[in-house]
């Protein structure tokens, strides 16, 4: 075992945790907020909205995220950058930026898998518990939001805390399309020095401990919300 | 849409023919390729589901522990980074072993190299899903085929094994699914040869990157949707013994 190099690429590794955990915060708040319209049109919606939203998880589960992920950088990013308008316009700069591809990609995908769990979690809801909040004359944005999404929300959490931990996992994906995480830490390592299994344990040690913690953080939050059982 | 189709109005463009000017069959031999790393993957992740499941709920001590690390050590780290440490360390151990006993260094090939990691990863989450489905096999089921006079080996091949299957298809199928989508990792470690590598390579040379990934994403949708068929099929026949619940 060498780690003559850690002493050097050490004061890496704080950046690249915080990229990692920025990047799992972003997917995760964005791709459940996209998810609750995806699962509840497929519960409540018209036909044609909730089978164009089960086509789109299906869609996005059916295909690796690498291609998603490439798709737009290289698929989008070689589309956009064939535009000399664009070139030269203040967004360039975002839309030359890995991050921002990544940060999509993963969004889109993350609301396919949670879109199916929100559907599940709607369902799961007592059907008299929303007849009850209706028969108080509440309108049914009222009903959503005062009983119908708190309640699934609780259904959904540990399926929620499964995906953090998937999407914890995903993302070092990112490192591919020149994000600068954790990941990208041991590739460097492995570039400048050629050690190849030393980085990558440090690597692997830092993901445990961060899925230890999610797993941590959400059975705290599932037992703060009491459950009858 | 601009990059997709070629001004000439022919709706395939060249690039996606057969023959030497276009990828389409390098294209379909990288998708019988994933199908192929992807399905031996799936067989010895099944197989060491198997003894993983067995080892967690019937094991000593020391195959309990040992089981334990290895579901949580790989269910915890992302398959990108498994499967480049698992892929340089297995080529470097398997390479040492051959020089040690005297064949000089071996080549791994990469496409084994890759089944074998990926197959490892698999391994984890199967024995997670066996063991789920053990546990949810009635308890008087496997009480009566004690009483029957079975030892534990009877008991499992004749009574435990049928009788979970069922309860297994469906987290078996999700894995199914994964592991063609994981093996796009492979890409990382520059062996196998599987569509997405194939993808690249015909993205890289005639620059039509929207263009070539996205028929290999449709590729890849028409594999699982496929294989969802199937296992949808599947999972009625082994539960046509199984009484309907409410």
């Amino acid at each position: 075992m060498d780690w003559s190099w850690l002493p050097k690429f050490l004061p890496l590794l704080p950046h690249g945790i915080f990229v990692t955990i920025q990047l799992l915060v972003l997917t995760m708040v964005f791709g459940v907020l996209l998810a609750i319209p995806l699962g509840l049109v497929q519960v409540t919606g018209p036909k044609w909205l909730a089978s164009l939203a089960r086509g789109y998880c299906t869609l996005l589960r059916g295909t690796p995220l690498l291609i998603q992920l490439y798709l737009l950088y290289y698929g989008l990013g070689s589309v956009f950058s064939s535009y000399p308008e664009l070139r030269q316009s203040i967004f360039w700069p975002i839309l030359r930026e890995g991050y921002y591809y990544a940060v999509l990609a993963f969004v889109l995908n993350e609301a396919g898998y949670m879109g199916e769990i929100m559907r599940g979690a709607f369902l799961s809801v007592p059907k008299g518990e929303l007849e009850a909040a209706r028969a108080y004359g509440m309108s049914p944005f009222q009903v959503l939001r005062r009983v119908w999404l708190p309640r699934a929300f609780r259904n959904a959490l540990p399926a929620i805390g499964g995906e953090t931990i998937l999407t914890l996992k995903a993302t070092p994906l990112a490192a591919l399309v020149t994000v600068v995480d954790i990941f990208s830490v041991a590739d460097r390592v492995r570039q400048e020095t050629y050690i190849i299994y030393e980085p990558l344990i440090m690597v692997m040690m830092v993901y445990l401990i961060l899925t230890f913690i999610i797993t941590r953080i959400f059975g705290h939050i599932e037992r703060q919300i009491p459950v009858r059982h | 849409m601009v990059a997709v189709f070629q001004p000439g109005g022919n709706m395939i463009p060249e690039v996606l023919t057969f023959g030497r000017t276009g990828f389409a069959d390098e294209l379909l031999r990288g998708a019988l390729m994933t199908v192929y790393i992807a399905a031996a993957a799936f067989m010895l992740g099944l197989f060491l589901g198997q003894f993983g499941a067995m080892a967690k709920l019937y094991g000593g001590p020391i195959s309990r522990l040992v089981a334990g690390f290895y579901t949580t050590v790989i269910r915890g780290i992302p398959e990108l980074v498994l499967i480049l440490f698992l892929f340089f360390a297995g080529t470097r151990g398997i390479s040492a072993v051959g020089q040690a006993v005297g064949y000089g260094p071996i080549q791994v090939n990469g496409t084994l190299a890759a089944i074998l990691v990926l197959g490892f990863v698999q391994g984890a989450y199967s024995t997670e899903v066996f063991r789920g489905a053990i546990l949810a096999v009635p308890i008087g089921q496997i009480e009566a085929a004690r009483a029957f006079g079975m030892s534990r080996f009877q008991t499992f091949y004749r009574i435990i094994f049928p009788a979970m299957l069922p309860n297994a298809i469906p987290g078996l199928a999700n894995l199914w699914l994964s592991v063609i989508k994981d093996t796009s990792l492979i890409v990382v470690t520059g062996a196998g040869g599987e569509l997405f590598q194939a993808t690249k390579t015909a993205a890289g040379f005639t620059k039509r990157y929207f263009l070539f990934y996205l028929v290999s994403g449709i590729i890849y949708l028409v594999l699982t949707l496929t294989s969802n068929f199937l296992l949808v099929r599947l999972e009625r026949y082994v539960r046509r013994s199984q009484s309907k619940l409410a």
